[in-house]
């Protein structure tokens, strides 16, 4: 009884960490399903989001404009990942790697940001405590009624960027980038110009991920250089998960982005379960990357050994954006 | 209309892999021409056509349609003129996307794409109508993924793209080769009324010489990547599988004709 009560209790944290991690896994969904590559930028643009959002706070700027700052330089970072993929040739995973490990430095640097002139270092962690800043979500009030509890923003953020992101994949533009990922000799018979596409997608989902982690700098009071170490296979996690989950419903492009949050929060509610079972924080990565093998491994172990007389099973590694977006 | 002056490509140059694919590669196509392409295995076809088509750079010589030299340019900015069907069914089309979705990006060839809606209520009257006239059931079917349909319906469709933005020049990859005999007479038939109706400049490849007499109003012999022999007109019409194949035999310096010339 006390077990479930304490469960109940951290429900509201987990869906927090859901709609947050959410958005994060709607970035996953576009590199990974939409353009089907696997983009690991996000490791880095997530804590770069943090760390410009919680600079730019701790210096007084509006919490909008901090956010705003957060999705710019998350879609510079997927510009550079671009950049590595397409001029200069280099295979996308790792491009997406170079960028996440000079992102490592870059985010030290900018926590460690004292202002023009001054002497600046560098450092691991920034504090934006909300008895200080005006924060727009803090989990302090995750179980408090009222207009400062962090869920009805985390939602409209959630919706809003559900919205923006149907209008735009249904434009001329937008789907242009989904032909790119559903087949690239086509779309450039077409005249679509792969590369630009290729870049524009990257670009998209890495602000969508350096949003995600502004808003879990605030909530969470801080930001950290690792605050993003594992996040691919999170928001991979929450993708694979909404869509086994959800997936046999309805297929409308807005529900498949919404199954993405939806599971990120059965993650985190499932991590919570874990947790309070008694299993060590530090053992989380693991459990995770086990889950997510599993949760790859399974479609292709079907196709290859349950369905005889199906034709030849698709590439392990290529099977992100087939069949589904 | 498309003009290949002293087309050179060598792939991987100076490897002992290195293969001279096109070599003094010159060709001449009138508006309405309907030009058949074959000859042997490594003979040139498809890299003529992927020379065309910008899929790679060419190493020498220049490439031009009504006058436009497009040699350098890439191959996204050179579907502006060209319509294009595959060998491989599978790679004609989106197949993760609608029937009417394919279609909307075929439409919106060599155009900008902006904000607008990808698909208007207008275009799918269109693209209805335009189904019909394949007569295979998809005007039903629009809101279907592509990859649901078979290798025929997919070729059927991607000639429906392909002709759809009225391109300069059709280029026909041995587009049948992949279809079981029946699907691919009717892809075939499909091909020549598409062409009959738009008049559009074609060139078919194909490993079968009895359709490369049978359609077209021209036909060219590739061998060692040039054009060993261009037949036209009344002379084409009458030709027989057996003077083909002497012809090529002359042509290229083989007494016998290659083996792999001998699929039909």
């Amino acid at each position: 009884m006390d077990f479930l009560l304490t469960l109940f209790r951290s429900m509201p944290g987990a869906l927090g960490q859901g709609l947050i991690w959410g958005i994060m896994a709607i970035g996953v969904y576009i590199t990974y399903k939409i353009l089907d590559v696997a983009d690991l930028t996000v490791d880095g643009s997530l804590a770069t989001g943090g760390a410009v959002c919680a600079l730019l706070t701790v210096n007084g700027a509006s919490p909008a404009v901090s956010l705003l700052a957060a999705i710019a330089a998350g879609m510079l970072a997927g510009l550079v990942t671009g950049f590595f993929h397409t001029f200069c040739g280099i295979p996308a995973i790792l491009s997406g790697i170079l960028t996440q490990l000079a992102l490592y430095s870059i985010n030290l640097r900018i926590m460690g940001w004292e202002g023009w002139g001054a002497d600046n270092g560098t450092k691991a962690t920034l504090a934006v405590s909300v008895d200080k800043h005006n924060l727009l979500v803090s989990s302090r009030y995750i179980r408090e009624m009222g207009p400062e509890n962090p869920l009805p923003v985390l939602a409209v953020f959630v919706v809003v960027a559900i919205a923006l992101l149907y209008w735009f994949f249904g434009t001329e533009l937008g789907s242009s980038i989904r032909a790119t990922g559903s087949n690239r000799n086509m779309s450039r018979a077409q005249g679509i110009n792969t590369n630009f596409t290729t870049v524009l997608g990257l670009v998209l989902s890495n602000g969508l991920v350096a949003l995600s982690g502004g808003l879990l700098a605030q909530y969470q009071g801080s930001a950290t250089v690792d605050m993003g170490r594992g996040a691919i296979v999170i928001g991979l996690a929450a993708v694979i998960i909404g869509e086994v989950i959800f997936g046999r419903f309805f297929h409308n492009f807005a529900l498949k982005l919404l199954y993405a949050v939806f599971g990120a929060i059965i993650y985190y509610i499932v991590l919570q379960v874990v947790l309070r079972l008694g299993l060590d924080t530090n053992d989380l990565k693991l459990l995770t990357a086990l889950v997510v093998a599993v949760f790859l491994a399974v479609p292709y172990w079907k196709g290859k050994y349950f369905r005889p007389g199906a034709k030849s099973s698709k590439e392990p590694a290529q099977t992100g954006g087939t069949g589904h977006a | 209309m498309l003009e290949l002056k002293h087309i050179y490509k060598t792939f991987n140059p100076g490897t002992v892999n290195a293969k001279v694919a096109l070599n003094d590669l010159n060709l001449t196509l009138r508006d309405g021409d309907f030009v058949t392409v074959i000859g042997g295995n490594g003979a040139g076809k498809s890299t003529m056509l992927n020379a065309v088509a910008g899929t790679f750079l060419v190493d020498s010589g220049t490439i031009s349609i009504d006058g436009k030299d497009i040699t350098r340019l890439p191959e996204h900015r050179r579907a502006a003129y060209l319509g294009r069907v595959f060998q491989d069914p599978m790679m004609g089309t989106a197949p993760t996307m609608q029937i009417e979705e394919n279609l909307a990006l075929a439409a919106r060839r060599g155009q900008r794409r902006g904000l607008k809606w990808g698909i208007t209520r207008l275009e799918r009257m269109d693209y209805r109508e335009l189904l019909k006239s394949l007569d295979l059931g998809l005007e039903d079917r629009m809101t279907s993924k592509v990859g649901l349909l078979s290798g025929g319906q997919r070729q059927a469709l991607t000639l429906l793209m392909a002709a759809l933005k009225r391109p300069k020049l059709l280029l026909l990859d041995e587009h049948t080769a992949a279809l079981d005999p029946k699907t691919a007479a009717k892809v075939l038939e499909l091909s020549d009324q598409i062409v009959a109706e738009t008049g559009l400049t074609t060139m078919m490849v194909t490993h079968n010489m009895k359709d490369a007499i049978a359609h077209g109003n021209r036909l060219i012999m590739m061998d060692a990547g040039r054009v060993v022999l261009d037949i036209a007109g009344e002379e084409k019409k009458k030709l027989t599988v057996p003077q083909l194949l002497e012809l090529f035999g002359k042509a290229s310096g083989n007494d016998e004709a290659d083996d792999k010339m001998l699929l039909s």
